[in-house]
């Protein structure tokens, strides 16, 4: 075996992971994501530090928590990401609609998978939460129900696109689908909403502890901190779309040229670039 | 403008065509009477089984399971009514025809109106046989079923072309179609209840609410469907 020769630029082809920051030219990483990455490093520890040990329990309010008051730091933000999340899925979609360019397809894709992510991480934590304050699991509350219901929606959403296998077809499907899912959402937490308030009493307070000073602050900072976690995974994952969809042109380019390679081996054929340009063109 | 209103009207027409090419096809090969009213018999029979034949808890969960019913039959029967079109590639030669866009979607959403609201006669017949449930309020009984009716067709006229011509279509459409009808199943059911214990005024409230989804689906499906014919 000879060594690879050493490359002078830095080793940016090399992509062997050697050291915390090279990475491969065509991985998901880039200079602004790996800032951001630190950040939410850094601001991560900073919040967990907050979060469990500087900010007290709560033993204000009428139904005290206690140290459980600590779930809402997370539940509350994983749902203000969700929500998010899944408002970009809709720009993106009608991004899409409006302007047919790859980048808005992948956008609405990337931020559903993030959002779904966040939601099942609202859902374990209110489902904690409820099990600590009701006594149980899971209660038909409206805003649980309707985020679990949205939770169905956008996995739905992401079934729908690994089923479609042409972009073009996938990135049209799905940006509709995109946007009726959003316009869902309002419609089940008000009717969900209304029919928990028909068969009982307003919906037993969710959270009421007297939020305030480190409280407060451990909560807005929580939030701040999952609006920026969101923002690096959906880099992340937007760049990962990316590189799959020129994956997946790039196999279907090889494949082509071995097929015409094989029905043509005289004659200078020209017809590969045409129909690669063609190809693009229809994108 | 004038050449708007012909729009209109020229939509409606094509609307009528398509509506009453799928009916006709639903009419010669009956799989609706032979299969789908059968089979929402049998949804009524095995919930029957599932509570107990125990008249007060049958009589009580009536209109839920009156809706549940209407559902799935309604996955049944987008599921029939796409697979006829992808399989003889229709939805091309429906693109072709140079029919309005806006027009074949409202066809397509009466045709299944129509299928629906007969299943639902059945449906309530058999409800008020097998588990003694005695209709009241007929105004907001005929009214919910209309307007669910509408939304059910909608919303499933959408999804039944966004999954046509996919191999996983049968298991993914109601994966999709259920939870965005979700609405439609409490609505209507609490509006059934309200007429079933004569309170038909909190009804109305829930019909309100159907008549709305009804609206802002068929305005998604009039301006959608341009775009999900274009590539199916």
């Amino acid at each position: 075996m000879t060594p690879e020769p050493v490359d002078p630029s830095g080793g940016r082809q090399t992509g062997n992971g050697a050291g915390l920051f090279r990475s491969h030219p065509e991985g998901t990483g880039s200079r602004g994501s790996r800032i951001l990455g630190t950040i939410v490093l850094i601001a991560t520890a900073a919040f967990l530090f907050v979060a469990l040990v500087a900010s007290p329990a709560d033993t204000e309010s009428e139904n005290a928590m206690g140290d459980m008051v600590r779930i809402m730091y997370v539940h509350v933000p994983a749902a203000v990401a969700c929500y998010l999340a899944f408002f970009v899925t809709a720009v993106g979609s009608i991004g899409y609609l409006w302007k047919r360019t790859e980048g808005w397809d992948l956008l609405a894709a990337a931020s559903a998978e993030v959002g779904v992510v966040f939601t099942a991480l609202t859902l374990v934590t209110g489902s904690i939460w409820g099990h600590i304050a009701w006594g149980t699991w899971w209660e038909w509350d409206a805003r649980l129900t309707s985020t679990l219901v949205m939770f169905l929606v956008y996995i739905g959403y992401l079934a729908l696109r690994s089923a479609i296998v042409d972009p073009v077809v996938r990135a049209k499907r799905s940006a509709i689908v995109g946007v009726v899912a959003f316009v869902n959402v309002p419609i089940v937490h008000y009717s969900v909403e209304w029919w928990r308030s028909l068969h009982q009493g307003p919906t037993i307070s969710r959270f009421d502890p007297t939020i305030d000073g480190l409280k407060l602050f451990a909560l807005l900072f929580g939030m701040v901190l999952g609006i920026l976690v969101f923002l690096w995974l959906l880099m992340h994952r937007f760049r990962m779309q990316y590189a799959a969809a020129r994956l997946e042109a790039r196999g279907l380019d090889l494949a082509l040229a071995e097929r015409r390679a094989e029905g043509a081996p005289v004659s200078g054929f020209t017809g590969s670039t045409d129909a690669t340009t063609e190809k693009e063109a229809v994108r | 403008m004038p050449e708007q209103s012909s729009g209109v009207a020229v939509a409606f027409a094509d609307a009528r065509l398509v509506a009453a090419k799928d009916l006709r096809v639903e009419w010669r090969s009956r799989v609706v009477l032979s299969q789908l009213v059968p089979f929402a018999i049998l949804v009524l029979v095995l919930f029957g089984f599932a509570l107990d034949p125990d008249r007060t808890v049958l009589e009580r969960a009536t209109p839920g399971l009156f809706w549940l019913a209407v559902l799935f039959s309604t996955v049944l029967a987008l599921q029939r009514a796409f697979s006829v079109e992808s399989a003889d590639g229709v939805t091309d030669a429906l693109r072709l025809s140079g029919l309005d866009p806006a027009g074949i979607f409202l066809g397509k959403a009466a045709g299944i109106a129509v299928q629906l609201l007969l299943l639902q006669v059945v449906l309530l017949a058999g409800v008020s046989l097998f588990y003694g449930a005695t209709p009241h309020g007929p105004v907001l009984m005929v009214s919910t079923c209309l307007a669910a009716t509408v939304g059910l067709a909608s919303v499933g006229s959408i999804y039944g072309v966004l999954s046509a011509g996919l191999r996983v279509r049968d298991s993914l459409l109601p994966l999709l179609l259920l939870p965005i009808l979700a609405p439609v199943l409490i609505a209507a059911t609490q509006a059934f209840t309200a007429a079933y214990e004569r309170t038909s005024g909190e009804g109305w409230r829930w019909f309100a609410l159907l008549g709305v989804f009804a609206c802002l689906y068929l305005a998604i499906g009039i301006f959608a469907f341009d775009q999900l014919l274009e590539e199916s």
